[in-house]
């Protein structure tokens, strides 16, 4: 009786532990500029999504999109986007600001990926909570070489 | 020597059937779009997002800014370029009776600006250049390309064909290797294309600009160690005609998006 | 030579969100390539962007060489009244350039 009494507290506990994000801190690559970014501050790996596509055609040209789910207001707004590139150059490859809020949370754009390699976001809320997405790119060299 | 009479004659016969029917049956005849991969294939459909209608738009202003001595524009003399250029890029090359040569696309319009215009000469892959013509296909997009391979363009076709044929460079490829006998396969990661010019100027992801489909020939002759010929040779104009022959059946797609 | 396009729809509702797309003609040189020369091409790309509305900023991005040849942006706003959405772009050579389309706000 004890026993199952115990066993079924447990399960009830495990109810209310809140569902495991997709993605596991572990998971997101080591990147140097993200941590001043970060200030030591905790990043939730949810509700931000980054889209990438798995293989891209050519590293020169690979359509991106970021993409938040509201309602926002009158809670938390997203005011900063942050893009970080795992092995390109420059590692902080852009930063989306909305100075004033909205409540679509939709970019798209084109990246520039210099092989393969993780990418991650961070978005900022007006409170200072911060969500996360990565995702990982491959890249191929082109068949042939072009002199032109 | 009759069975060698007839065999030269059967052979005769074979030389002038190949003349007229294609490697790629009619049905078989496949955009280079039909083999890129999805994103590449959206961004070309995309009518804002397609870089190329970057130049597009460039080509329009282009075409109405007056230029050279007599301050003509091309709109001074052809109009407005949707019903004056509707059809004009899906007949080229072209024997052109002025230049007493075939040209191409690229070849007719500088050759308006210096002559008709009396403007500055563009140089091939400038900017001006590839943006009036890309201006001038765009207005031919989904017309079907319908070129002339006869008279005095015969001879053009003829070189342009042969030059597919043989092979080149240090690879000893011909373009017939990959784009007749291999399309559809893959070479590394990238499926290879029929190798049609449908779609230029295009907007190459790996230029990370527009250019024109000599600048892709040059670019695919380097691909297989061989010399590029000047930009402007007459063999890339031959080989843009046997080109626009072979591709026949399929549209214009100008501003075309390809890796 | 600030060659660049801009989309927004021809009829916008009053705080709906609304799509914006630009397309902005820049080569975003990396600082990576070399010429036919051997002589390496200086880095130049759109460091700043930013979109007013009415004169308000109300996005902006900071780019990098991460961004693909020839910009590419879609981004939303909500408006309140009609106006004017004002586009501008610096790069590292200085090098400003705008574009702006005019928003009618309804409903």
């Amino acid at each position: 009786m004890n026993a199952r009494r115990s066993l079924l507290r447990s399960f009830g506990a495990l109810a209310l532990v809140p569902w495991l994000p997709a993605r596991a801190a572990e998971d997101v690559p080591d990147i140097p500029a993200l941590k001043p970014m970060l200030g030591g501050r905790d990043v939730r790996w949810e509700k931000l999504k980054l889209t990438l596509p798995r293989l891209a055609d050519n590293g020169f040209a690979v359509p991106m999109k970021l993409a938040m789910d509201g309602p926002f207001a009158p809670g938390p707004t997203v005011r900063t986007i942050h893009l970080f590139s795992e092995t390109n150059p420059v590692p902080d490859m852009a930063a989306f600001e909305y100075p004033v809020p909205v409540e679509r949370i939709e970019i798209d754009s084109r990246i520039r990926l210099a092989g393969t390699q993780h990418i991650v976001a961070v978005a900022t809320m007006s409170d200072g909570t911060l969500y996360g997405a990565a995702t990982e790119v491959v890249v191929t060299l082109a068949g042939c070489m072009d002199g032109t | 020597m009759t069975r060698r009479l007839i065999l030269v004659a059967a052979i005769v016969a074979c030389a002038s059937a190949m003349a007229q029917t294609r490697a790629i049956a009619p049905a078989d005849l496949r955009s280079g779009i039909t083999f890129a991969g999805d994103d590449v294939r959206a961004m070309q459909e995309d009518e804002f997002g397609n870089p190329g209608m970057l130049w597009v738009e460039k080509g329009a202003r282009l075409w109405s800014e007056a230029a050279g001595s007599d301050g003509k524009s091309c709109a001074s003399c052809h109009g407005d370029a949707k019903t004056a250029m509707r059809g004009v890029a899906a007949r080229y090359p072209a024997y052109d009776r002025v230049q007493t040569r075939v040209v191409d696309l690229e070849a007719k319009i500088a050759d308006c600006r210096t002559r008709h215009q009396r403007a500055s000469p563009l140089a091939r892959e400038s900017d001006d250049l590839l943006a009036l013509a890309t201006y001038v296909a765009h207005q031919s997009r989904d017309l079907p390309i319908a070129v002339s391979i006869e008279g005095a363009a015969k001879a053009s076709f003829e070189r342009g064909r042969a030059f597919y044929y043989q092979r080149h460079g240090q690879m000893n490829l011909s373009c017939a290797q990959c784009h007749e006998q291999h399309w559809g396969k893959r070479l590394l990661r990238e499926t290879m294309s029929q190798g049609h010019g449908n779609a230029f100027p295009a907007y190459r992801l790996e230029w990370q600009t527009l250019g024109s489909l000599q600048r892709r020939l040059r670019a695919c002759l380097f691909g297989i160690r061989a010399e590029m010929p000047a930009e402007g040779a007459t063999e890339l104009t031959d080989l843009e005609l046997f080109l626009a022959w072979r591709a026949q059946g399929l549209s214009i797609e100008t501003p075309g998006v390809r890796r | 030579m600030a060659d660049s396009r801009v989309a927004v729809p021809g009829k916008i509702v009053r705080g709906q969100p609304f799509e914006v797309r630009i397309s902005i003609r820049h080569p975003m040189e990396t600082g990576y390539r070399m010429d036919n020369a051997g002589k390496s091409i200086p880095r130049n790309v759109i460091r700043s962007f930013t979109c007013r509305y009415n004169g308000d900023l109300v996005f902006s991005a900071k780019l990098s060489s991460g961004i693909a040849a020839n910009p590419y942006l879609r981004f939303f706003l909500t408006a309140a009244d009609s106006g004017e959405l004002v586009f501008e772009w610096v790069d590292d050579a200085g090098t400003r350039g705008s574009d702006h389309a005019a928003i009618t706000v309804g409903g």
